[in-house]
């Protein structure tokens, strides 16, 4: 089964859907769990504390961390190594260009990919600033706050979170909607509905992780 | 009319090819597109010049045999096959470029003809049912609901023309394919093949070196018959579900 679903074009889309649905729902959570800076320093790094010590006693400390962690990394591997395989398989199907071209028939297409690849820029980006601290200029361990709104108070810190933030919903708005599709849950009645849902939850996450650093830029959170 | 026709033309398969254009005059409005390449073709031949080969049958828009992509656009721009198109569609100067389909697994033979044996092989491999022919059966021997049929009915409409594999910026046969897998899939007479079908015509459609979906829809938008785009999305399910299938055996 395994091999009939990774050596299928069909197969590798649904590896590719899955895979964006488990990253999708931590997006979420992550979401949600930002927004906790608007409420005080005090309260936002207590959460990133719990964040170390959830499943507790039963897990060790920070093991469910390490565990979503774990699935994290499987879920973007398998997402990029199966959109890489099926573009190339994609450019290679298509090798002559019209000479009378319509730009529109590949907008979603090329948005996808361009936007993956700035997304995956971001990802590692975004864990040497505030995860690990490598890139950070004023890292302190165990303060996530103060280490959000230096990173906010920088120029380039904001360009780059908020352009990432835009593409991730470019993203999201055709990829939810083309992941049912390839789950094969879309149907002609609930198409409008599907389209919906995935234009208000890119807008909402989307509008939710730049609220951060908006909040820092004005202000509200300091 | 007087237009301006810019026509790809290639010796054969191997050769480079180019756009070249020529001049058509006194050209009807309602004369078919195929009618107006007729006259072009017409004016080659008595200056001494090959003609220019395009594919076409029954200029009826039910054979699916004529193709070219004009001006960008897989049988260009109303909804409908080329031979169904008609110049009254164009205006009284224009310059209109004609291309042949564009897919690594529709290659060019000669000037806008290619081959498109590749859907007659993701065909035999699982568009038909295993039935015993002979004299026609009782109509009423297998009740069909009225909702199948209809269903079925409207994805039976595919002519085969491959007007979505050219209008796909990834060269993509999902909507061919998954139009022949919704109109037999459906029926009780396509039922006892319904997994092998799906799993080996999208193994062949693989095969082939078609493209995958991006569900960029441009398939579905440029089908003369209306095939629409959720018809990959009840595939990619049918698909699912008999490799589930499969896998429980
Ligand atoms: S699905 Fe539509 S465009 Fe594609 S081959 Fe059939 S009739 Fe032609
Ligand atoms: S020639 Fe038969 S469909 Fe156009």
């Amino acid at each position: 089964m395994v091999r009939t679903i990774w050596g299928s074009t069909v197969g590798k889309k649904t590896v590719m859907a899955v895979s964006g649905l488990i990253m999708l729902l931590y997006l979420v959570v992550h979401m949600l769990g930002n927004l906790k800076i608007f409420f005080g320093a005090g309260e936002f790094n207590h959460y990133a504390h719990w964040l170390r010590t959830i499943g507790e006693p039963f897990m060790h400390y920070e093991w469910t961390l390490w565990l979503v962690r774990v699935v994290l990394v499987l879920a973007v591997v398998a997402h990029a190594v199966s959109a890489y395989q099926l573009s190339r398989r994609d450019i290679k199907a298509r090798p002559q260009k019209y000479v009378h071209s319509k730009p529109r028939a590949s907008y979603a297409t090329r948005t996808m990919r361009w936007g993956g690849v700035i997304l995956g820029l971001f990802i590692l980006w975004h864990l040497l600033d505030l995860t690990t601290g490598t890139v950070h200029t004023d890292f302190q361990p165990g303060r996530p706050y103060q280490n959000v709104v230096a990173t906010f108070s920088t120029w380039y810190g904001n360009v780059i979170y908020i352009v990432a933030m835009l593409a991730l919903g470019l993203h999201i708005r055709h990829g939810l909607w083309s992941a049912a599709q390839t789950l094969g849950v879309g149907s002609r009645a609930r198409d409008r509905a599907l389209k919906a849902a995935a234009n208000v939850l890119a807008l909402l996450l989307t509008a939710g992780f730049i609220a951060v650093p908006v909040g820092v830029m004005t202000g509200v959170v300091s | 009319m007087k237009l301006t026709l810019r026509v790809w033309r290639q010796k054969n398969a191997d050769a480079e090819g180019a756009m070249a254009t020529y001049e058509v005059d006194g050209i009807s409005p309602d004369m078919s597109f195929l009618e107006m390449l007729d006259v072009l073709n017409e004016q080659l031949i008595l200056s001494g010049e090959d003609p220019v080969a395009f594919d076409h049958d029954c200029r009826e828009g039910i054979c699916g045999a004529c193709s070219l992509v004009i001006n960008g656009e897989a049988h260009g721009p109303e909804r409908t096959t080329t031979c169904q198109l008609h110049m009254r569609s164009f205006k009284d100067g224009d310059t209109i470029d004609i291309e042949p389909w564009r897919a690594a697994a529709f290659p060019v033979v000669k000037d806008l003809v290619v081959d498109r044996s590749a859907f007659d092989r993701i065909i035999q491999a699982g568009g038909y049912i295993t039935a015993p022919t002979g004299s026609a059966p009782e109509a009423h021997a297998t009740p069909v609901p009225k909702a199948d049929a209809d269903y079925a009915f409207e994805h039976a409409e595919c002519i085969g023309c491959g007007a979505c594999v050219a209008a796909c910026p990834n060269g993509a046969a999902m909507l061919f394919t998954s139009a022949k897998i919704n109109h037999l899939n459906v029926l009780p007479q396509g039922a006892p093949e319904r997994e092998t079908r799906v799993l080996n015509m999208v193994a062949q459609m693989d095969e082939e070196g078609f493209g995958g979906c991006t569900l960029t829809g441009e398939c579905a938008t440029a089908c003369p018959k209306g095939i629409p785009l959720t018809s990959i999305t009840n595939m990619n399910k049918e698909w699912l579900r008999a490799t589930r299938k499969a896998a429980k055996r």
